[in-house]
């Protein structure tokens, strides 16, 4: 199968800060170079301040890095600017957030409406309360965030992420504010919307469970892929 | 398409949220006030024209010295204008033994075209034909006339009883309380008769070679009336000339300007403040959208997406503010106009529509400066901040932010202020305020962190917290204090000017000149004024000359264009001289002469020039100008310039020299004195000792500034509370800006256990803080707006009251603490989840 995802000598220093203001710089993420194949499963692993985190914003282009290059459906992430980056964004991913990420003044529906609004769609009402539907919340469609539970919010940005079709899925400790009961709720019904949609997913999280659900494991360590 | 119906969905959801409340009333304000001044200086304009026009009559007179052309009223009659023509002279009346040379004017059906003559008893006592375009003929009927009170007073006549003028006898009907015509010069010594021009025949004193000044008044369309003043001045023989309120005297033009300074400035403040209430929201408006914009970038929006998105919106809010603002404007003028007494009487036609044009521009550009240019920052907030909340507010496009905003508000001062000077005065005082108030507080902030101490907890942590956010504390002291200057100038600052401008026409300012005083009489006046028994007058020398050269080259009237350097050249002025300067003028330029420089020729020829004038004739400082007095020639050269304030109602002088030029010129003395109402007598009897004597009564003038002034007083607090209005805005964002944060640390520190009773202590701590240095900032600001109102708009002495001191520092306390305490009481009665999760 082709690679979808290709790291390659990823790295990412930083300047800390420091009490005479200069800075020291400092390594969050090490030469990191590893393939995800289209349709494939990832799970990232690792310790709090590991650099999980630094890794998924750079795979996902939101961030850039100190060196080294991602590939994203064969095409240079960084050599595009950084409105090039959202575009690539917007076509190829979609993303799931430990802290859901919902627009607080729209309601479910119009949440799950905005990637595709932004994209152009005329259907996307239409497409949305599908999505929606997929994940069990038409009924709370015109509902606004902040009256929603935790895992119903989840499920609204997991109707988000996969409205428009994305051939990868970025997410980020899914489950870390959610019950144990919700979270495992979110995590099957994110890997059926993957099996379904065909989608590559690349997860994170420190969650030895949760990682085992997918295909594959990457392990980090102080910036440096270990496993 | 859908990234507007986003962005319109966004903004009606944000909406509900009270996200826009803040920016929306700001603006509406700004737009109101701009409004509300454009459009009512607008119709003041027209009313206080009006009332200077009535002075005079009409809109245009054509005066001359021999019957005009009927061809001038066919003109102004085909233009769709209101015309009459009155005729003066002078004559005796005789009234059983005594007579007494009078100035008779003939009117005919229709007089005044603008104004009224207000008489006792009232007119009309019958019902009359209606005249012209629906106005009520108000001019003598047959056989009767209309006298001054002088008259009556000085042949010791009754209303009622029968006088001769020339051929035929008239009944007094009525005396003259208010009369027209004084606007205009001082020309009207004598007492005044107004008769029906029907009657004039009758007395037989219009006869070949008697001295008649002919009026030709015009009234109507202003278009037409400038149509026609244009289409005259070509046709004018050299006896004939164009009178109009622009003629008037100094001293009303100058009370109209201070009060057109002043509305434009009161209006300007309250701009301002609603800028800064404007970019307070916006920046809140920033930091609540920062995680929106960060995920809308996630999902793959471009930058122009995320500023279209906001573009269309506050676009939207622009236009909904501005129609707002505009018809809040209209209906607070057209509320003013009802609620002024002499405005709801004078039937004014509607304001034009530029005024309001005008403020929904400056309420764009309001827009465009402080607020949208800060919401630029949102377009370049990063996507990483989806998964890195503390990444704060990109930082890039600020310079440029407040660069434009202080563009903004130097064009809208400049074009406001109406003068450059002023405005940049203003605004460059505004600024060097707002910093100096900023380092304050900031460095009173950090002062105070260093001794809390030794003092309770929550004093100790409100002090920390203060410092901490030293920055952004300071911003909201300067932000609060700005508001409360806006309620200390509101209620303190503007009955000090207030007061102070009335001050300028004391009870006893002069309402009597008196011209044409001999050095022989100089004695026998001042014995004369003892025996009154009235103040001392002071007696200026007075001598008549005439410029005829600048620097050595002559000058005569062709070498002016404008008709009223023309004239001044073309006729003799008014010169005097002076040891020292009058006290109501001021030097601009050079210096005045001291005795010292008295000695050596060079010395002794000093002059002194009105700084207006000056302009007018192209002098400077430093120029030699030649004078000719009856028939000798003497040069000297110009070593001061002065500011004279005409509406003082002093005796004023365009030219004074040092005495050693003038002393040995023909001269005469001139004074000016106030004359008590109980006194009228007196004046009649200086008339009568010294018959040679002009004295001019001045009083009217001094009534109508007074009306300027009243009427500006009436009006400006009204103006003022948008002002206020603005001033409230900017507390609340300045205190809202603050809210968000405020909110997160109470959840933090409830859930580490301290409980409401110590939060509300730390809250009511900062508010102190933060509420007495605003106050103090207020008061510091309002005097200081309070001075600048005052000696460069309406150049008066300023001393602001001592009391305004505490009732900043202790009402900004308050006031602050009773705000913060309403917007943060919930927070330590909530539990910190349902804090935390909102």
């Amino acid at each position: 199968m082709a690679a979808i995802v290709q790291s390659i000598d990823l790295s990412k220093q930083v300047l800390s800060p420091s009490i005479d203001g200069q800075g020291q710089p400092l390594t969050i993420l090490h030469e990191a170079s590893f393939t995800v194949d289209a349709g494939e499963s990832l799970a990232i692993l690792g310790a709090s301040g590991s650099g999980k985190s630094t890794l998924l914003g750079l795979l996902a282009g939101l961030d850039v890095p100190s060196s080294g290059s991602v590939l994203l459906n064969s095409i240079d992430l960084f050599s595009l600017d950084e409105d090039g980056r959202a575009k690539l964004r917007g076509e190829l991913a979609g993303f799931v957030f430990q802290s859901f990420q919902l627009l607080p003044a729209l309601n479910a529906l119009e949440n799950v409406m905005l990637p595709l609004e932004l994209g152009g769609a005329t259907d996307a009402r239409e497409r949305a309360a599908e999505s929606l539907c997929q994940v069990g919340l038409s009924e709370r469609a015109h509902h606004l965030p902040k009256h929603l539970s935790g895992g119903e919010q989840q499920r609204v940005a997991l109707a988000r992420a996969f409205v428009t079709r994305p051939k990868i899925l970025f997410a980020d400790e899914p489950t870390g504010n959610l019950d144990a009961a919700t979270g495992a709720q979110i995590i099957e019904l994110m890997l059926e919307l993957n099996r379904a949609q065909g989608t590559t997913l690349i997860l994170v999280t420190h969650d030895e469970a949760l990682a085992k659900h997918c295909g594959r494991q990457l392990r980090l360590e102080a910036g440096r892929v270990v496993q | 398409m859908n990234l507007l119906r986003l962005s319109l969905n966004l903004l009606r959801r944000d909406w509900r949220a009270g996200e826009w409340r803040v920016l929306l009333l700001a603006l509406v304000l700004a737009v109101g006030s701009l409004a509300t001044v454009g459009l009512f200086a607008d119709r003041v304009r027209q009313a206080l024209q009006q009332q200077a026009q009535s002075l005079v009559g009409a809109d245009l007179r054509i005066v001359s010295a021999r019957p005009l052309p009927p061809g001038y009223r066919a003109a102004a009659q085909a233009r769709g204008l209101r015309t009459v023509e009155s005729r003066t002279f002078l004559s005796m009346v005789v009234h059983g033994e005594q007579t007494l040379l009078s100035e008779i004017q003939t009117v005919e059906s229709g007089y005044p075209l603008r104004g009224k003559i207000v008489i006792d008893p009232p007119f009309p006592p019958a019902p009359l034909p209606q005249v012209g375009e629906g106005r009520m003929s108000s001019i003598p009927l047959h056989g009767t006339i209309w006298v001054s009170g002088r008259l009556l007073r000085r042949l010791e006549l009754s209303v009622g009883d029968e006088v001769g003028i020339g051929a035929q006898r008239f009944t007094v009907a009525a005396r003259i309380v208010r009369d027209l015509d004084h606007a205009v010069g001082f020309a009207s010594f004598a007492p005044r008769v107004v008769m029906n021009a029907d009657d004039l025949g009758a007395t037989g004193l219009q006869q070949e070679g008697s001295r008649i000044t002919y009026r030709l008044m015009v009234a109507g369309d202003t278009k037409q009336v400038d149509a026609l003043r244009a289409e005259l001045k070509a046709k004018l023989s050299g006896n004939e000339k164009l009178e109009d309120m622009r003629d008037a005297r100094p001293e009303i033009r100058t009370a109209l300007e201070r009060a057109e300074h002043f509305f434009g400035l009161a209006a300007l403040t309250a701009a301002i403040l609603a800028g800064v209430a404007m970019a307070l929201a916006a920046r809140r408006f920033v930091l609540r959208h920062l995680d929106t914009c960060a995920m809308l970038r996630c999902l793959g929006a471009q930058q122009e997406q995320v500023l279209r998105l906001f573009l269309y919106q506050f676009l939207l809010l622009g236009v909904i503010a501005v129609l707002l603002g505009c018809g809040l404007g209209y209906a607070t003028q057209a509320g003013l106009v009802a609620f002024i007494e002499s405005m709801r009487n004078a039937e004014l036609p509607q304001p034009s529509v530029l005024p309001a044009l005008k403020a929904a521009a400056s309420g764009f550009a309001l827009l465009l400066g402080f607020a949208f240019l800060p919401l630029l920052q949102l377009r370049r907030v990063s996507p990483l901040r989806v998964l890195r909340r503390e990444l704060g507010v990109p930082q890039a496009s600020t310079g440029l932010a407040y660069g434009v905003a202080l563009l903004v508000l130097a064009g809208l001062f400049l074009w406001q202020a109406g003068s450059l000077n002023l405005g940049m005065a203003m605004l460059g005082g505004l600024l060097a305020g707002l910093l100096c108030f900023f380092g304050c507080a900031w460095l009173l902030m950090r002062g105070m962190e260093r001794h809390a101490n030794r003092m309770a907890s929550h004093w100790r942590h409100a002090f920390n917290n203060l410092a901490r956010h030293g920055r952004a504390n300071a911003m909201q002291v300067v932000a609060l204090g700005l508001g409360g200057m806006a309620l200390l100038s509101l209620t303190l600052v503007r009955g000090d000017l207030l007061q102070g401008w009335q001050g300028k026409l004391p009870p006893d300012t002069p309402n009597r000149f008196v011209v044409n005083i001999q050095p022989d009489q100089r004695q026998p006046m001042l014995d004369f004024f003892a025996r009154a028994p009235l103040p001392p007058p002071q007696l200026l020398p007075m001598v008549r000359g005439r410029l005829v050269a600048i620097n050595a080259r002559p000058i005569n009237g062709d070498s002016y264009a404008e008709p009223r350097a023309r004239e001044l050249v073309e006729r003799e002025f008014n010169l005097s001289y002076a040891e020292k300067m009058p006290e109501w003028n001021e030097l601009v330029q050079g210096r005045w002469w001291s005795p010292s420089s008295g000695k050596g020729e060079e010395g002794a020829a000093q002059l002194s020039v009105e700084e207006g004038i000056a302009v007018k004739l192209g002098i400077h400082l430093g120029d030699e100008l030649t004078y000719d007095v009856a028939g000798s020639r003497f040069t000297a050269r110009v070593t001061s310039l002065r500011k004279v304030q005409w509406d003082s109602m002093q005796v004023n002088f365009f030219v004074i020299a040092t005495p050693e030029l003038l002393r040995d010129s023909p001269v005469s003395y001139i004074t000016s004195f106030y004359l008590p109402p109980e006194k009228l007598r007196a004046g009649d009897q200086l008339a009568r000792e010294f018959p040679n004597l002009l004295v001019i009564d001045t009083g009217e003038v001094v009534a109508q500034v007074r009306g300027i002034i009243e009427q500006v007083s009436q009006t400006i607090s009204i103006l003022f509370l948008f002002t206020l209005l603005s001033g409230i805005a900017v507390l609340y964002a300045a205190l809202l800006a603050a809210q968000d944060e405020r909110i997160q640390e109470a959840a933090i520190l409830r859930t580490l256990g301290a409980d409401s009773h110590y939060l509300r202590r730390l809250h009511l701590s900062e508010f102190a803080v933060l509420g007495l240095l605003s106050g103090l900032f207020s008061a510091g600001g309002a005097v200081l707006l309070g001075w600048v109102l005052a000696r460069f708009v309406l150049e008066i002495p300023y001393q602001a009251s001592v009391i305004i001191w505490p009732v900043g520092g202790f009402g900004g306390m308050l006031l602050v603490m009773l705000a913060g305490w309403l917007g943060t009481r919930r927070l330590v009665t909530l539990s910190p989840l349902a804090i935390l999760r909102e």
